[in-house]
């Protein structure tokens, strides 16, 4: 709980819903008839309606991505480092918007909804939903928030595909696409890794097809694999190293429970964890276990999988963004093996053919993939200068 | 603006696209925005400078110039920019080769190290010369390839590169006409506007 609001927080915020009626076809074939969005907004929409961004996702994210629902929140929104008033998204200067993507489990239409066709929930039956489809979704908000143009589009790793996704499908609604820790498509490791968790969670004896909802149960074993194996690929070696790598003859000396390499001191010679690294693991896998649907995860997944917007341009990316007519920055981080530099740089080769406004940069951080949630002095200060003359440009 | 930028800018037709290399804090490609309606990107290294491309609103892409520009299309930009650059690089030819591939014409500044004040330099104390341009000593210095006004007429000779225009200034970057008659030995600083020959 914090204390008291820091000043440089959007403070307590109150996440609306939006309902649509308009049915949405999906990429899949499938429709949507109805649907919920959950939206948090911070900052004002100024007058001209043309100060507003986008912040879009990743895959465990939601609608809530800055401020605190209450006073005993423990945790403010999952990107707090970086909105807020005087910070590098400025909700002095912007109105900020976030919503909670379809297929999700935090309010917006998902599997864990009613039907409206059976009156039952969803659950496995939720169509599979692609990032085309967030996008197009995205923009009926943003026509229901009376936005014409947003000022920039931004997002990190699932998010920043969204980015990409809204450059080429509604370049003339955006002025600045900014892309972080985010690729072009998945490479097959990606994918193996992806499988890795649809897997675990799908042969969890509590999955039940499915149905485990119906059931009054859910695969928390196989929500805790799939979390942790995907932890692990959130971080980068030495990010780990840093955590849990100290050596015992530190111990003394190291205030954080983290910077302890041996749980206990000793060595149990049995199965027990006895590395800091295991209790963190399991302790990240039973919390997401408990807040996070399977059903959802299972969807996300796929939606990272399937993302690959050169697919109608005959698998040429450039063409892609040849009418992307908006300015681009994109940025990644030296020890992402998730989505590495070489995977940022491949967008930045593509958008050079299609002689597209472009800036990049790579950001030296130790913290892998999960850099782009962290305060980086580096990151934060480029995102900031940027957002800045963005802000100076519209008037 | 720096003197001799706004020699460069005179030869950078409006509309173009420009590709700085090595473009600092964005400043020439900010002016040639604001006043050519340039649309440019500049290629930089140091994180601060990057930072204030940003600031200013100019393209910046984080690329170190000895990795190569193998991600730039040929003919993709009008004009290639290598200001003060030169020297610094691994393989100075091999980017002089690939500035006019991707561009249309390029453009070359750097410390002329034939200068007079050069030779008086290394003549008198016998040491490697240095000077406001190059402060540097020579174990510590990012300048690794220098060269003189003749060297480089003879490598724009040996790669069939046009030489369309070439200046020389002094350290406050003024010409003259004996600077003109005597490029080699009086000029500070050299600048060439260049184009692939055709045929080449």
């Amino acid at each position: 709980m914090p204390q008291t609001i820091p000043t440089d927080s959007v403070g307590l915020v109150k996440p609306q819903v939006h309902h649509f009626d308009e049915p949405l076809l999906l990429r899949s074939g499938a429709v949507l008839s109805s649907y919920d969005l959950v939206v948090e907004t911070y900052g004002e929409l100024n007058a001209a309606r043309n100060n507003a961004v986008l912040i879009c996702h990743a895959l465990s994210g939601d609608h809530h991505a800055a401020g605190y629902h209450s006073l005993d929140d423990k945790k403010a929104g999952w990107w707090d480092s970086c909105i807020g008033p005087g910070k590098a998204i400025d909700t002095n200067l912007f109105y900020v918007v976030c919503l909670n993507n379809l297929g999700g489990c935090a309010g917006s239409t998902g599997p864990i909804s009613i039907n409206p066709e059976t009156g039952k929930i969803y659950g496995p039956d939720f169509p599979i939903v692609t990032v085309r489809d967030w996008v197009n979704s995205q923009k009926r908000l943003m026509d229901r928030l009376g936005i014409e143009e947003w000022a920039a589009v931004v997002g990190g790793s699932l998010g920043g595909m969204q980015v990409l996704r809204w450059s080429i499908s509604y370049p003339q609604c955006m002025r600045n696409a900014v892309v972080i820790a985010a690729a072009p498509k998945l490479s097959a490791q990606n994918i193996a890794f992806n499988e890795v968790a649809r897997h675990s969670i799908t042969r969890d004896p509590n999955f039940h097809k499915g149905h485990y909802l119906e059931h009054g149960t859910y695969p928390k074993q196989g929500l805790m694999l799939a979390r942790m194996v995907g932890h692990i690929t959130y971080l980068s070696d030495s990010a780990m190293s840093a955590k849990f790598g100290k050596s015992i003859s530190d111990f003394e000396s190291e205030g954080t429970n983290f910077g302890r390499d041996l749980r206990t001191g000793k060595l149990s010679f049995g199965f027990n964890a006895d590395f800091e690294v295991e209790s963190y693991l399991h302790y990240q896998g039973e919390r997401f276990s408990e807040n996070f649907d399977a059903n959802t995860y299972l969807l996300m997944t796929k939606a990272l999988d399937y993302f690959d917007p050169s697919v109608d341009y005959d698998g040429d990316l450039a063409k892609a963004f040849e009418n992307s007519d908006c300015r681009f920055l994109i940025m990644s981080f030296s020890t992402d093996w998730r989505f590495p530099p070489e995977r940022s740089r491949e967008i930045v080769t593509k958008l050079l053919k299609a002689k597209r406004d472009v800036s990049y940069l790579e950001i030296a951080a130790d913290q892998g993939h999960d850099a782009f949630l962290m305060p980086i002095p580096r990151y934060v200060n480029a995102l900031s200068a940027y957002l800045q003359k963005v802000y100076e440009g519209l008037a | 603006m720096r003197p001799d930028l706004a020699i460069i800018q005179e030869w950078i037709k409006p509309g173009s696209r420009v590709l700085d290399l090595g473009c600092g804090d964005g400043r020439l490609l900010q002016y040639l925005q604001d006043n050519k309606d340039v649309r440019g990107i500049g290629l930089e290294i140091d994180p601060t400078n990057i930072e204030s491309c940003l600031r200013n609103g100019v393209n910046v892409i984080e690329q170190n110039l000895d990795s190569g520009l193998s991600n730039f299309r040929s003919d993709s930009f009008d004009t290639v920019l290598l200001a003060q650059t030169l020297q610094a690089l691994s393989k100075p030819d091999v980017l002089i080769d690939e500035m006019l591939r991707i561009g249309k014409n390029g453009i070359v500044t750097f410390p002329n190290f034939g200068n007079w004040k050069s030779r008086c330099y290394l003549w008198t104390k016998g040491r490697m010369p240095l000077s406001k341009f190059m402060p540097h000593q020579w174990y510590n210095t990012p300048n690794i390839h220098f060269c003189t006004v003749n060297d480089f007429d003879a490598l724009c000779a040996a790669r069939n590169i046009q030489i369309l225009a070439r200046t020389v200034v002094d350290s406050q970057h003024k010409g003259s006409w004996y600077m003109r008659a005597w490029p080699n030995f009086l000029g500070e600083i050299a600048i060439y506007h260049l184009t692939k020959n055709k045929g080449a």
